[in-house]
């Protein structure tokens, strides 16, 4: 909540110890307390969060050395950063890493200043706010107690990296608390709060600032209980235990991940099963196994999406001065981004003639933050924002308009004409049109300039991806503003120029109509979704179109076609005539496959019998990259990059394969543009590569 | 120099029947699910208001002080100063006399005064042996005084009282409100088929409003998190009759008495706003004052005939204004019960009552009954105690601007003997 009162003192609240002063060392500084007490706080230079470089790890190892010598009452190792304890490795340090051998090397030092860390003969205590992730986690485990702060949120979140934790966390982690539990931490790479770590044991207090000081004392002191592994641990650490447990760890992560595109997970099992309750030889055979990971592809794209985020985060700027949205139309996509806005901290008013739509919306909101929002009035609160609006009362004090009507142009164009008077000086109107050219709504609007396309992905929630979508006319304040928006939802844009489908639709619909002409010719529906699964798509392109509805495929499909005409593969007239008996995937419970409680329903694929063949994958995933090549040739987006975020985070396109254009790189261009030749020869012109290609490095 | 104090809007939840067990939402919700609207067509930002007062009688313990967790949860600022009013069945006309004296003082600009109330929250209490038993457990020292203290519970101990049921009845007379709507009728010869055929009536006036949409802006449809909605006051019954009114059986008095379930107003949660503004106020906003409040007054009276508060109160807020009743074209009188409003009409009527009590020079006559509740009260729609008397005010407000008649009167009796009465003019 607002508090201009914590505004002007709130920095007050951290408490450091005695008043630093600068010292020998540049990310770190050193006090004493009239206990004797060391506090070293950790304040990495030039940056907002802490992480580990090797620097900091060097200079770390220096400070342990002074701290050995000096032989104070106590340690205390904090983070003078808002922002939390420790964000984990600097993952910079991760790019571009192709010798196992030079890893493990870097990753020993590492360990050793961590283990003299463990080792020194004072009592170590980590005082830990805000995130405490990966890296920052095993320099917390390396300290004899741990004091949380309500904010802090630890994790290991490595193996989103195609990484497990590799500065002793997995040993230390698993050796601390139930084994099953931390493995699950480790392999999911959820975070938890200070609550759930104290239940866990992985901390020893949760504590507020105020009483840092005090629970301090009592760490260093001895008078601090400590969370000390119970019986269960050592037996769970048992190697006929491990064996059972580590197998059931393997199927329940076979059901998310396959081992050939995500090795880490599997390495983490194997690494337990073979080392858990040794923590000398789990220490070390750690650092060869996360060498190993390192410079694998899977790890190496999966470091490359996650600068791709930090790209399209840094696209969205900050600024954002949208407080008030007014969402129009409580459909699927209008209730849930009106939801998802609410949950973000932003005043959302919901208008829509009809109450059972708000009312629907208001459901799967509550549904959402119940999910994801840990206290029942932060939840309530979430609730008061997202405000009912039959009256469409909310576009008066709004900054921001978003439409989501169905996609007609007239209907569009009247909700526009009813509420551009009304409409703040100032205020941006978005349309979440994935159809309609902006050129084409504007032309009623009296003022055009502040038009932009916001377009969002079902499920809000998940998919992360916003387009940006600009014309000719557009304003670039506005579009400033509609980016710093899409970052302050917690969501990623893409600013696109308005073009049919813009980029993710565009790149999509060849995938799935495709997948309907492999129907044509017979193909068993299951055996096309493996093709594509078989990739490292999410889904397959049937359930796909069945997940976005068989209606909304029909029509993006037709439109596209309008402009693009025969490369793209033609409509089956089959799918007009199952749209028309009200057939259309999840929604209606039925479309290629049948739906129960948001799932579709498969049979496994017969033992004998056709298999998935190299043909197969190409002819759903290859027009994907051709797509995206024709779209920067285009001009449509500008940046290459930007283009794998969008088709990773809106489309759900293999992260580990680094996004269609990465994959075409790696795969190399010459190869694609032949294959795509080979395709176009046998199965038609819509396969001809992009003239793009020439100049695509 | 007093300034004029407008009335520019305002709105509420459906009333919403209290059924079995606590309804969708509290106090506050209530308040927030009709204030989030209100707020959203003004032309003002929520935190633009100088302070909120709301009405509220039974308060739930998680939302002490009700006004201020509502102003909070409204978004109208962390410096919004809010607080919550109790005069029992006056208090949501007890929040909007408090507002419009500070602004006719010049203390205040633009005050947000509302009533809440969820009836069916209303708590279980324990009996005051079994929290002294309680609280003996628990500070007993050793095994040996904890037992002992144990052993001291008696089975009534542990009987619930529905704080409902208490807290509609009189602790000075110890009669409940039902009984004092007795005593009135009696008084005044009220007949159990007049009472009925009120009540029927009652219901007919909110249906025919409703169909005819007479409450949109008003009633605002309110949304729970579970996805269902509320759009109407749902305690109507369009079919009542008075003859299937006469089949009930009296639940206050029985066998004998008068009032029953169908003649009296319903158990009920419901929350309402007004939006009270100085002349100031409604030129910096560009606002459209809807009325004015004249005057207001306050009376109070033996609490076991509470229900002739209305005429207590009203009929010298009239005389000061040099006014009679033949002067007001349309009334709001709060339907806490059917021989209560009618004992209300006859005892304007009644000479020695009017002489005497009043200090009239006579009968002051009769009040024609097409003036009188026009789209129905508390019988049909409910009386969430704290709110109602917000309502009326609204209501009577809303009343006038579509009959285009200019002076009006909302008024209440209030359990534990007192009486409510605002003067409204359209302006």
């Amino acid at each position: 909540m607002e508090s201009k009162i914590m505004d002007a003192i709130g920095d007050r609240a951290l408490e450091l110890g005695p008043k630093p002063e600068a010292g020998p060392y540049r990310h770190f500084k050193l006090t004493r307390d009239a206990d004797g007490v060391a506090w070293l706080l950790f304040d990495r230079d030039g940056a907002s969060a802490n992480t580990l470089s090797a620097e900091v790890i060097e200079e770390l190892d220096k400070v342990l050395a002074g701290i050995e010598a000096d032989r104070p009452a106590g340690l205390v190792i904090r983070s003078a950063k808002k922002s939390g304890f420790i964000a984990g490795a600097d993952v910079n340090e991760f790019r571009g890493a192709t010798d196992p051998q030079m890893v493990e090397a870097g990753i020993r030092g590492a360990h050793a200043v961590i283990d003299r860390l463990e080792a020194l003969r004072l009592p170590t205590v980590a005082v830990i706010h805000g995130i405490c992730l990966g890296g920052g986690l095993e320099v917390a485990l390396a300290c004899q107690s741990r004091i949380a702060i309500d904010s802090a949120r630890f994790g290991f979140p490595e193996v989103m990296l195609g990484l497990h934790p590799g500065l002793g966390g997995t040993a230390r982690f698993t050796a601390l608390v139930n084994p099953t539990q931390a493995m699950t931490l480790m392999l999911t790479g959820r975070t938890i709060d200070a609550r759930r770590a104290k239940a866990l044991g992985l901390v020893d207090a949760v504590t507020q600032e105020r009483h840092v000081r005090g629970a301090v004392k009592d760490a260093v002191f001895g008078r601090l209980k400590r969370a000390r592994p119970g019986m269960l641990n050592t037996v769970l650490n048992f190697t006929p235990v491990r064996g059972f447990l580590a197998k059931r760890m393997r199927s329940e992560t076979a059901k998310a991940a396959r081992r050939d595109h995500y090795p880490a997970p599997y390495a983490l099992i194997d690494l337990w099963e073979k080392h858990g309750g040794d923590k000398t030889a789990m220490l070390r055979a750690e650092q060869s196994s996360f060498a190993n990971l390192m410079v694998t592809p899977t790890a190496q794209n999966l470091i490359r999406v996650f600068f791709l985020r930090e790209q399209m985060k840094k696209t969205a700027g900050s600024g954002n001065t949208v407080r008030h949205v007014h969402v129009i139309g409580a459909g699927a996509m209008g209730g849930d981004i009106a939801g998802w806005c609410a949950g973000q901290g932003l005043r959302v008013s919901l208008a829509d003639m009809k109450a059972e739509p708000i009312a629907g919306a208001v459901k799967r909101a509550a549904e959402l933050y119940g999910k994801i929002i840990r206290k029942p009035t932060e939840v309530r609160d979430a609730l008061d924002r997202l405000i009912p609006d039959m009256d469409g009362e909310g576009v008066r004090n709004a900054d921001l308009i978003i439409e989501a009507v169905p996609e007609k142009l007239e209907l569009k164009q009247k909700v526009y004409a009813g509420i551009e008077p009304k409409m703040k000086a100032g205020a941006i109107l978005a349309t979440n049109t994935s159809s309609i050219p902006l050129q084409d709504l504007r032309t009623t609007l009296i003022n055009p300039a502040r038009l932009v396309g916001l377009h969002f992905f079902n499920p809000v929630s998940r998919l992360q991806l916003v387009e940006v979508i600009s014309h000719d006319g557009s304003d670039a304040g506005v579009l400033k503003e509609a980016l710093a928006f899409v970052g302050a939802i917690d969501r990623l844009p893409l600013p696109v120029k308005s073009s049919p489908g813009f980029l993710v639709n565009r790149a999509l619909t060849p995938y799935m109509l495709e997948a309907m002409v492999m129907l044509d010719e017979k193909t068993d529906q299951r055996l096309i979704d493996a093709a594509a699964e078989e990739f490292g798509m999410p889904m397959g392109p049937i359930e796909l179109a069945d997940q976005v509805g068989l209606d909304i495929c029909l029509d993006v499909g037709d439109m596209l076609r309008a402009k693009f005409g025969d490369l793209l593969p033609p409509t089956p007239a089959w799918l007009r005539d199952k749209v028309a008996r009200g057939e259309l995937g999840r929604k209606s419970g039925r479309g290629f496959y049948t739906w129960k409680d948001g799932k579709a329903e498969k049979a496994p694929l017969p033992e004998t019998g056709p298999r998935v063949s190299d043909e197969m994958i190409d002819r759903l995933i290859l027009p994907m990259s051709n797509v995206c090549v024709a779209a920067l040739r285009e001009g449509i987006v500008d940046d290459a990059d930007g283009v794998d975020g969008a088709m990773i985070f809106g489309a759900g396109y293999a992260p580990f394969r680094g996004g269609p254009l990465n994959y075409a790189r790696t795969r190399g261009v010459e190869n694609i543009v032949a294959t795509l030749r080979k395709l176009a020869d046998r199965f038609g012109g819509r396969f001809a590569p992009d003239e793009g290609w020439a100049n695509f490095k | 120099m007093a300034r004029p104090v407008f009335i520019v809007d305002g709105s509420r939840t459906p009333f919403l029947k209290a059924r079995s067990g606590p309804g969708p939402f509290t106090p506050v919700d209530l308040a927030v699910q009709c204030g989030r609207p209100l707020l959203a067509r003004q032309p003002f930002a929520p935190d633009a208001f100088d302070q909120v007062i709301l009405g509220c009688v039974n308060v739930i313990a998680d939302e002490m002080n009700p006004a201020r967790v509502a102003a909070l949860r409204l978004g109208m600022g962390e410096d919004m100063v809010a607080f919550t009013v109790q005069i029992n069945c006056g208090s949501g006309m007890q929040s909007i006399d408090t507002g419009y004296r500070y602004i006719r003082e010049g203390h205040a600009d633009l005050i947000l005064a509302g009533g809440a109330e969820a009836l069916s929250h209303a708590p279980l209490v324990w009996p005051n042996s079994g929290v002294r038993w309680f609280a003996g457990l628990a500070t007993a020292k050793g095994v040996g005084a904890k037992i002992a203290a144990a052993l001291k519970l008696r089975p009534r101990y542990l009987k619930p009282i529905i704080g409902l049921e208490r807290g509609l009845t009189d602790p000075v007379t110890e009669l409940n409100m039902g009984q004092t709507a007795e005593v009135v009728g009696h008084l005044f010869g009220i007949t159990r088929a007049e009472a009925d055929a009120y009540a029927a009536e009652s219901h007919k006036r909110l249906a025919n409003a409703q169909a005819q949409g007479w409450l949109k802006g008003e009633v605002e449809t309110a949304f729970s998190r579970d996805g269902k909605f509320y759009d109407h006051d749902d305690g109507v019954r369009p079919d009542s009759t008075a003859e299937s009114l006469a089949k009930l059986r009296p639940v206050f008095e029985r066998p004998w008495g008068q009032v029953t379930a169908g003649n009296s107003s319903q158990i009920t949660d419901g929350a309402s706003w007004v939006i009270l503004a100085s002349d100031e106020a409604v030129a910096k906003h560009h606002l459209t004052p809807k009325a004015v409040i004249v005057d207001s007054n306050w009376a109070a009276l033996d609490p076991s005939i509470m229900g002739l508060g209305p005429v207590m109160s009203a009929t010298p807020l009239l005389t000061r204004n040099n006014l009679t009743i033949k002067d007001v074209e349309t009334w709001e009188l709060n339907e806490a019960f059917a021989t209560q409003v009618l004992g209300c009409l006859a005892a304007w009527n009644d000479d020695k009552f009017c002489r005497e009590i009043l200090k009239l020079d006579g009968a002051a006559g009769e009040i024609d009954r097409d003036r009188l509740n026009v789209d129905g009260g508390a019988i049909s729609l409910g009386h969430p105690v704290g709110t109602s008397g917000n309502r009326i005010v609204l209501h009577l407000v809303n009343a006038m601007k579509r009959l285009g008649t200019r002076r009006g009167v909302a008024t209440e009796c209030i359990g534990g003997g007192l009486g409510g009465a605002m003067l409204i003019e359209v302006v």
